[in-house]
Order: C-alpha cells, then structure tokens, then sequence
C-alpha cells in the first residue's frame, strides 16, 4: 500500500526566506496531483525536500513506512532510488547518449565498476528499450542527449525516472520549458504513464490550465501552507484569488464536462500513438 | 524642425579627468626616463652604459653567426632531457591534477575539503616555476630530477586549477539529477562530472604539454636539467656560436610542440 505523508514540513533558507511553513499532505492512492501557486509559493522546495535534494528545516516526510527526513546518507540514497525525478530544464548529462541517460535510473542499483563501464544487466538493458519504445524514442539509443530537442529531452527524463521503478514520481515544472503542443504532449505522456504503472505523481505546475486538464487531484499553495486541495471542477476563482491573489480568471478556467474532458484525452493518445 | 544634435559618447566624459590623466601618462614618462629626479618613481638609468651595451650586443651578434652545431651529442642530450622532462611533467601533472581539481571544486566538496585544495592551489600558483625549480634544485641537486619535479608540480597546479572552475561552472540540474537517482559520489563523478570534464581536461592538459617543452628550456638556467641548462653553460663559456646553435634547436622543438598540440586540440573539439 503506497504512502507518502508529508506533515509540518518547513524550510528556512539560509538568509532567512521562509519557502515552507508547516506543510500537510498526504497521497495515498496512486494519482497525478498537480501542485500550483505563484513563484516562491514553495513548490520546488516541496519536492526537492521529499527526497532531501533540499534539507528540510523541520516536520515529518514519511514513505511507505520510511522516514525519509531521519536517514542516514546511506539510507537516503536508497529511499531516492525509491523517488524518480524529472526536471524542468530535463538535466541529462549532455555528453552521454540516450541509453547511458535512461540507464543511470538504475545507477542506486549496480556497483561502482559496473556505473564505469555501464556494465548494465540484460534485463535492465531490455526494459531501458522498452521505456525508450514508451516514449517514443526508438532508434535514439545511440544519439547524444545534447543533439536532442526539448521535448525530446523531456521523454528521456521521463524515461530516466520510470527506469528507477520508482514508488513515486517527483516532477518539477515538466512543461516550462517547453511550447505548448510539446506541454501537452509531454503531460499526456506523463499522466499514461503514471496511470498504467499505478506510480503517483506529485507535478509542480504554472499554468493552471494544463494542470486542471491533466490532474486527478489538485493541491494549491500559498505562502508555504496547503491553500487548496481539491479536484479540477473545485478549482474556482475564489480559490485561485485565494493562491495567487486578485486576478480575472474568466478566461482561464476550463471548466469541460467531465466526459468530454476524459474524450479530449483519449482523442489525444490516439492522435499520439498514430504519430508515434 | 531643428535637426537634433547628437555626440558619440567620451570614454571620459569629465574633462578635468581627461587632462590629468593625459598629464599623469606624460608626466610619468619624462620623470621616469630622467635618472634622480624623483626617488622611487625615476629608473636608475646609466644613459652611458645603455650606449656601452648596444655595441657590445652587435658584438656579440656577430660571433653568433655562423651557429656551431659541431657539438651534437651535447645539443641532443639536453634536447632528450627536455623533452622527457616535459613528457613526464605533463603526465604526472595530469595525474595528480584530478585529486587537486575536485577537491578544489565548491560543488563537490565540503568546505575544509575545499580550503585545503584551494590552498594547495593558492601556494603552488604564487611561485613562478623558476623559484620552484631553485629549491629542487637545492634539494636534489643539479640535474632534470629538479626540472621534472618543478614542472610536475606546476603542471599539476595548472590543470587543477582548470578543472577546478570548470567543475564549479557545470550546470547544478545533471549533478542534481544523478544524485536523485540515488547514486553514491563516485558514481556521481564517474556519471555526471567525468563525461562533462573529460574533452576540456584533455585540452588543457595537451596545451600543458606543449607549454612544458617551452618551460623546460628555462628551468634549465636554474641547473634543473634539459637544454636550458646547456644553453646556460655555453653563455657563461662566451660561445656564442653554440648558443644561436642551441637556441635555433629550442625554437624548432617549441614549434613542433605547438603544432602538435593545436593539432590534436583541433580534434579534440
């Protein structure tokens, strides 16, 4: 039974800003929760502390039993094979191929010499191809990360985190970098994947739109504290007033039936596999 | 309409500071130039010996020439001693270069970590290799087991330095990533740091390659071995001829070490 609770997360950055302020959260069934709020809301410094890339200041982080916030080194980086990550800005290392990036999802995994000479077993090698296949990115294996495009990039890191067989999915800003067809095309993606593995997903987002279209759940922070939590159709613009402040959101609120909203989705893998 | 009028930009724009500066730069070159007119700031300059030396230069210009390369033995031993010495250095340097380089690297390293090898960097960098070469000298004696230790420890320094900045000027997000894999640090150094690292550390080192041949020569005049030290003998013997000899050799050999180097940096890209 999949966990994670975060309570009374804070996080004091040394020089005094305060980008947590007592946290709760609790995921507990494997969804997409998209988490929202303006710049310096505090939700980089979320996911980076749920795997302690970010040092939290104090409260609990809880996975699966594991109390990540009280491990040592060693049992950290066991809990992180545990967490895949995927970035905004995709951090592949640029001069390594395609495959050598998917691979290093399983480098919690081999020993020293093993990483070194990317000595990988046949059947993490098997499933690196079939992640490759998942996200359309047969016949790259040997293409260097630097020769990619953006979206292109995003689907390695995507594969890269589903290689760890994480328990959960760590996902900061996916889509900032990228034009808003890859956007979507790359949270379709995303939101499959997490789906047909039943691997959670916490998904820091801006752009509402995208994370109402996408979200099974949605989480809004303001100042450091839980704002909102609710679905797509509770995100009203009381709510949005209440997370970003003062703002006309007429236009941007989608607010489809929840049938055509689940149509829109289906017509977009199809359109995806057809392409792919 | 009046046509608008516009003036490029001073790179002064106060005059006042345009004339004093124009006076300092004047200033300074006459007083200079004039022997006790100002303690500290005017050169002891002896315009009578100055006179003296031009003559003795065409002097010695003309037992220059014709170069004597009779001498073979003598010339090709110091040029094998140079040219081991600088093989070595650059080796050894390299070798010793990447401990150096990472614990001088901030993002790597914790801070005690990163003061010692900024240190270590710090003291070897203040010294010119001719300095370091003294004490070796001092140490073991006349002979290239100085020059080669000299230049080690410069080679190490230089291309530790390089590594070091280039290190810390690595984008965080694919350090970042590997570590959220759960990857341990060497690993991390194997995976993330090396490949980065390894075109622009093979540069670097291949320029020190080529930047030790040309150091060897003048480690040499300190007694540290290599052809610089035969130079420095056939000076103090008045032979002028087997010096152009010699000289004429050094420019040929750092002139293929700076071929070669470009060269295999060319590739390298």
């Amino acid at each position: 039974m999949l966990m994670l609770s975060v309570s009374k997360l804070v996080k004091t950055y040394p020089g005094g800003v305060r980008a947590l302020n007592g946290l709760d959260l609790t995921v507990d069934t494997p969804q997409v929760v998209t988490v929202i709020g303006s710049s310096g809301a505090g939700k980089s410094t979320l996911i980076r502390c749920i795997n302690r890339l970010v040092e939290p200041t104090s409260g609990r982080i809880v996975l699966n039993d594991l109390d990540v916030t009280a491990l040592s080194r060693r049992g950290l980086r066991r809990a992180r094979r545990r967490m895949g990550m995927i970035f905004q800005e995709y951090n592949l290392v640029e001069r390594l191929t395609v495959m050598e990036n998917t691979l290093s999802g399983r480098l919690g995994y081999v020993n020293f010499w093993q990483a070194y000479r990317r000595k990988y077993s046949p059947p993490d090698i098997a499933r690196a191809f079939e992640l490759l296949h998942r996200v359309g990115l047969d016949g790259y294996e040997y293409t260097r990360a630097d020769a990619l495009s953006g979206g292109q990039r995003q689907r390695v890191g995507i594969a890269r985190a589903l290689m760890q067989q994480p328990d959960l999915l760590l996902v900061d800003e996916p889509t900032a970098s990228l034009d808003p067809k890859t956007a979507r095309q790359i949270m379709r993606l995303l939101c499959k994947l997490a789906h047909e593995n039943g691997t959670p997903a916490l998904i820091n987002i801006h752009d509402v739109g995208l994370a109402q279209e996408f979200a099974d759940r949605i989480v809004g922070l303001a100042d450091g504290v839980n704002a909102f939590d609710g679905t797509a159709d509770e995100l009203t613009p009381e709510v949005l007033n209440a997370i970003y402040g003062e703002e006309d959101w007429s236009k941007t609120i989608n607010r489809p039936t929840a049938d055509s909203n689940k149509k829109m989705q289906r017509d977009g893998l199809e359109r995806e596999s057809a392409a792919g | 309409m009046t046509a608008q009028q516009w003036r490029p930009p001073r790179f002064i724009e106060s005059p006042f500071a345009r004339f004093a500066l124009t006076s300092v730069v004047v200033g300074y070159l006459v007083v200079s130039l004039t022997p006790g007119l100002v303690p500290l700031v005017s050169l002891e300059i002896d315009w009578g010996r100055t006179g003296e030396g031009l003559s003795r230069a065409a002097d010695m210009f003309a037992r220059m020439v014709p170069p004597d390369f009779s001498r073979l033995e003598l010339l090709y031993k110091g040029l094998r001693e140079s040219v081991q010495m600088a093989l070595a250095a650059s080796f050894f340097g390299m070798l010793l270069a990447i401990p150096l380089g990472l614990m001088s690297a901030r993002n790597l390293v914790p801070l005690p970590v990163y003061l010692l090898g900024r240190s270590l960097l710090g003291v070897t960098r203040t010294f010119h290799e001719v300095i370091i070469a003294i004490f070796f000298v001092k140490i073991f004696g006349f002979g290239p087991l100085a020059g080669v230790l000299t230049l080690i420890v410069a080679s190490m320094s230089f291309i530790g330095k390089m590594l070091a900045e280039d290190i810390e000027n690595m984008p965080p997000g694919q350090l970042e990533a590997i570590k959220a894999t759960g990857a341990s640090f060497p690993k991390l150094l194997v995976y993330a740091v090396q490949p980065q690292m390894l075109p622009r550390y093979l540069g670097v080192s291949i320029y020190r390659l080529d930047a030790n041949i040309r150091h060897s020569t003048v480690v040499g005049i300190v007694g540290a071995g290599g052809i610089g030290q035969v130079l420095a003998a056939s000076f103090s013997r008045y032979d002028y001829d087997f010096s152009l000899a010699i000289l004429l050799t050094i420019v040929t050999l750092v002139f293929v070490g700076e071929f070669f180097s470009n060269w295999v940096r060319g590739r390298l890209r």
